[in-house]
């Protein structure tokens, strides 16, 4: 029962906070409502017994990915110069919408073969197990550590400011 | 409570779907990625795009944990994508803020159907 009620509140938090990113003129409170967005993905990662995963998703999401958005926002101020209207709106919107009915209609009739076990509790320790020990994935841990430093330099070399 | 048998489950779909299933995960997955998409389309500030881009990551890790804590509950797999995908969306962010700031630096405008030069 709480897990129904919790589901549906934070379902419709998450759209509607989607739905407010992507047709909010001002994109300092499109920034803000991605910040919502994403804080309602924690909550269902919660709901679905992954707490490991919701309190990665604060920290990366909110706490840096966030962060980083709000500072390009505000270091590419330029002022509105008025609404011109897009010509793809309405094909786009066609596609979307086709998408959308395909995957409800694919994610709806298919069988899902559902477990009879309860998932893990603690997700932590049986994580650090599937990512650090043997037979795990060590390699992509390793792999994604390399992609993390190719960004941060491509990053910094990219932002740099040419003094020639 | 999941972890029961079938019978609980036959006897669940009597009702009114109270319970929330798989479905219920993927259909919120669906939903949001085509938000994302519409607007990563749409939108021609450079920013907004790159946040859309983020929804749409987001709508798979949804995806990917709903599948893992559903089907292989004791495996932990789907999670465990999710954590990757987590990396890649943040290296992602950082680069592209980059190139979006170095964009504005040359052109003052991140107005995406401005930034043409390499178009025929």
């Amino acid at each position: 029962m709480g897990l129904t009620v919790s589901f549906w509140i934070l379902a419709v938090i998450i759209i509607a906070a989607a739905l407010a990113v992507v047709f909010l003129r001002n994109v300092f409170r499109a920034a803000l409502t991605l910040i919502l967005c994403f804080i309602g993905v924690a909550g269902i990662y919660i709901t679905l017994s992954a707490d490991f995963l919701a309190a990665v998703q604060i920290l990366v999401y909110v706490g840096a990915i966030s962060v980083l958005i709000i500072l390009a926002i505000m270091m590419t101020r330029n002022f509105q110069k008025g609404n011109q209207p897009n010509k793809v709106q309405l094909p786009v919107a066609i596609i979307a919408a086709a998408l959308l009915g395909f995957l409800i209609y694919a994610v709806t009739a298919s069988s899902w073969r559902i477990s009879n076990l309860a998932p893990v509790e603690n997700t932590t320790a049986p994580l650090a197990t599937k990512l650090f020990s043997e037979n795990g994935y060590i390699l992509p841990v390793e792999i994604g550590a390399v992609l993390l430093l190719a960004a941060i330099i491509g990053a910094i070399v990219i932002t740099r400011e040419n003094k020639d | 409570m999941r972890g029961e048998g079938n019978k609980e489950r036959k006897d669940r779909k009597d009702k009114e779907a109270v319970e929330i299933g798989l479905t219920h995960y993927l259909v919120l997955s669906a939903v949001l990625f085509c938000i994302g998409l519409y607007g990563a389309l749409t939108r021609r500030n450079a920013v907004i795009i790159l946040m859309c881009i983020e929804l749409m990551l987001n709508a798979v890790n949804i995806s990917l944990v709903a599948f893992s804590s559903y089907i292989v509950p004791v495996m932990l797999s789907g999670q465990v994508f999710a954590i990757f995908v987590m990396v890649v969306a943040a290296a992602e962010v950082a680069v592209g803020i980059g190139i979006i700031l170095a964009i504005y630096r040359q052109f003052t405008d991140i107005d995406v159907n401005n930034i043409n030069l390499l178009k025929w």
